[in-house]
């Protein structure tokens, strides 16, 4: 209990730090947005101290973050300089990248877990071989080479799965983006499993269970697995945030109307708003993530609960 | 003893070998382009000639302005190479210090620099990247290395904090503090060299990361710009012809692939030769 609250409490002035940086980047960088709403069109003073004061541009930029906070914490994101509610905005589209990472996180789940056991029990055999040659290279393409390479063959030539959009719905239309956005994932959670499991299957505590007569299956489910997934699911936490961040290549590729999209259009279109309001929400969930896992370690792990309490 | 140890094992190893040959040659196009590309870069270009496939004298083609897409390709190394390994020496070097800082002095200077590394690591990598280059348009090569140094010092420098503590408390280092050794030289001298070895692995693989990560940027389209010459903003233009050119998407992918992967080849085969546990 101790040791959750300690890290609650570390947790928590790096959250505002974090998003209190995002919204220097984003409001303190070159470019006036009322000015650029106006276009070409010259505007009056006047006006334009109406809307700034209107949007509070006019108060200093700590204020202007305080603001905003007490905001979020209420469920108002803030509106655009169009004047739509910026929640109002986000509101389809989160359903939707969730959705892909969740795909993403439940594929690098499963058959990282998977190839990386299988390579782990036989170090050095093909299976192992193969997967380490396997993932090396999935590492080393970048994400957006393998969608669109997808896309093409997978979708296209081949026909497998739907090449663009959301019409078929969760899961048709998510799998093969979620695939792709989670192929980096699942090919360090397997390298990850399969080091992990080596190292494990040496450890002293595995010899004297098998010397105990305890049956193969026994110790390494139930003794060596256990231990090699701690920093699996250290990885697999952290991973989810980068998911959901990294979804802005993915969506783009495949057309899906998420917020990775959306925040992408706003960053060019500098709508300062939208675009703080889901960094905010994503570097929320980012640090979230990371505490569920730092109190999940002390659940896998007795020795650390222990040693930090 | 571990780097000769090491080395022996490394010599041993096809793979070393591999990479470090395809990273030779991918530092020597990136130096000296002019040995490899027939045509300097944006040279020569002809649009009637525009995305044709390959043919005799034009080994790779052509790319969307009819550029001999060879020249082309070979003078997009430097942009990745030089991004790369800037990025990475730069963030190696914060990681030193700010790590060592941390490491050994521990109290509130290391309580500061951990909070500092957990504010710069939750920030989201591409978004991060994309909000800052977008509000200065006219970004070249250094600016982007800037915003990557910016963005991803941090894995490092968590991992040589961590290291340096483990090492403070081993007896040579207790023997040459009571020999009068000074804070500096105890760093320097004994907690550095014996620290580092797992930091500079990690360095090799993130060489590979920053590479794809710049084309990334570049592919979204707020990294390099036209008349800059990179794989990333190859890439770009290739998503839209792909389909009936898989040249322009083939060749600069592959040199792309295979620089990444030799940085991470590499920095495999010398974790294995660097861990003793793992023989």
């Amino acid at each position: 209990m101790r040791y959750a609250a300690q890290r609650l409490a570390q947790a928590i002035p790096v959250f505002f730090a974090t998003t209190f940086l995002i919204y220097t980047m984003v409001f303190a960088l070159p470019g006036d947005p009322i000015l650029a709403l106006a276009g070409d069109k010259p505007v009056p003073e006047q006006v334009l101290a109406v809307m700034r004061a209107r949007y509070h541009l006019d108060e200093p930029l700590l204020v202007q973050y305080g603001r905003y906070m007490l905001g979020v914490f209420q469920g108002d994101l803030g509106e655009t300089f169009t004047g739509q509610p910026v929640s109002e905005l986000l509101q389809d589209r989160w359903a939707v990248t969730a959705q892909l990472a969740l795909t993403a996180w439940v594929f690098e789940l499963a058959v990282g877990v998977g190839l990386g056991v299988l390579a782990g029990l036989r170090r050095g055999g093909a299976a192992d071989t193969a997967v380490l040659a396997g993932t090396t290279f999935v590492i080393a393409v970048p994400v957006f080479v393998v969608g669109y390479t997808a896309q093409i063959v997978l979708g296209l030539n081949l026909g497998l799965f739907p090449t663009a959009g959301t019409d078929e719905g969760w899961p048709g239309s998510y799998l093969l983006p979620g695939m792709v956005l989670g192929s980096f994932g699942l090919a360090y959670v397997a390298r990850l499993t399969r080091t992990s499991l080596v190292e494990n299957l040496r450890a002293d505590y595995v010899r004297t269970a098998t010397a105990k007569g305890l049956a193969r299956r026994r110790v390494i489910g139930l003794h060596a697995l256990r231990n090699s997934l701690i920093p699996v699911v250290t990885y697999l936490g952290v991973d989810f945030g980068n998911l959901m961040a990294g979804a802005v290549v993915t969506e783009g590729i495949f057309n899906l109307p998420g917020i990775g999209q959306q925040v992408f259009q706003s960053i060019q279109l500098q709508e300062g708003p939208v675009v703080v309001g889901v960094v905010t929400l994503l570097v929320m969930i980012f640090i979230l993530a990371n505490l569920a896992v730092d109190l999940l370690y002390g659940v896998l792990d007795p020795r650390i609960r222990r040693a930090r309490a | 003893m571990l780097a000769r140890d090491a080395w022996a094992e490394l010599r041993g190893r096809a793979v070393f070998w591999f990479s470090t040959a395809v990273l030779l040659v991918a530092l020597a196009m990136a130096a000296f382009p002019g040995l490899f590309a027939r045509l300097g870069p944006n040279e020569a270009c002809d649009l009637r000639m525009s995305k044709r496939g390959p043919a005799d004298g034009a080994l790779f083609g052509y790319d969307l302005q009819g550029c001999d897409y060879w020249s082309q390709v070979v003078h997009g190394t430097r942009a990745s190479i030089v991004v790369g390994v800037a990025v990475t020496v730069f963030a190696l070097l914060i990681s030193i210090v700010l790590g060592l800082i941390g490491g050994y002095y521990g109290g509130v200077a290391d309580a500061l620099i951990s909070r500092i590394t957990d504010v710069f690591f939750g920030i989201p990598f591409v978004l991060g990247a994309t909000v800052v280059l977008v509000a200065f348009p006219d970004h070249g090569i250094w600016a982007m290395t800037l915003v990557l140094v910016l963005l991803g010092w941090t894995t490092m420098t968590r991992l040589m904090r961590g290291q340096v503590i483990a090492v403070k408390d081993m007896d040579f280092v207790a023997a040459a503090r009571m020999l009068g050794a000074s804070d500096r030289r105890l760093m320097f001298r004994h907690i550095l060299p014996n620290a580092i070895a797992p930091v500079i692995v990690v360095a090799m693989l993130n060489v590979g990361n920053v590479i794809a990560g710049e084309a990334t940027l570049d592919y979204l389209g707020v990294g390099l710009q036209y008349p800059d010459v990179s794989w990333g903003l190859q890439l770009n233009i290739a998503q839209t012809f792909f389909a009936e050119h898989p040249h322009l998407l083939v060749f600069p992918a592959l040199f792309l692939t295979a620089t990444v992967l030799s940085f991470l080849m590499l920095g495999d085969v010398v974790r294995d030769a660097l861990d003793p546990r793992l023989r």
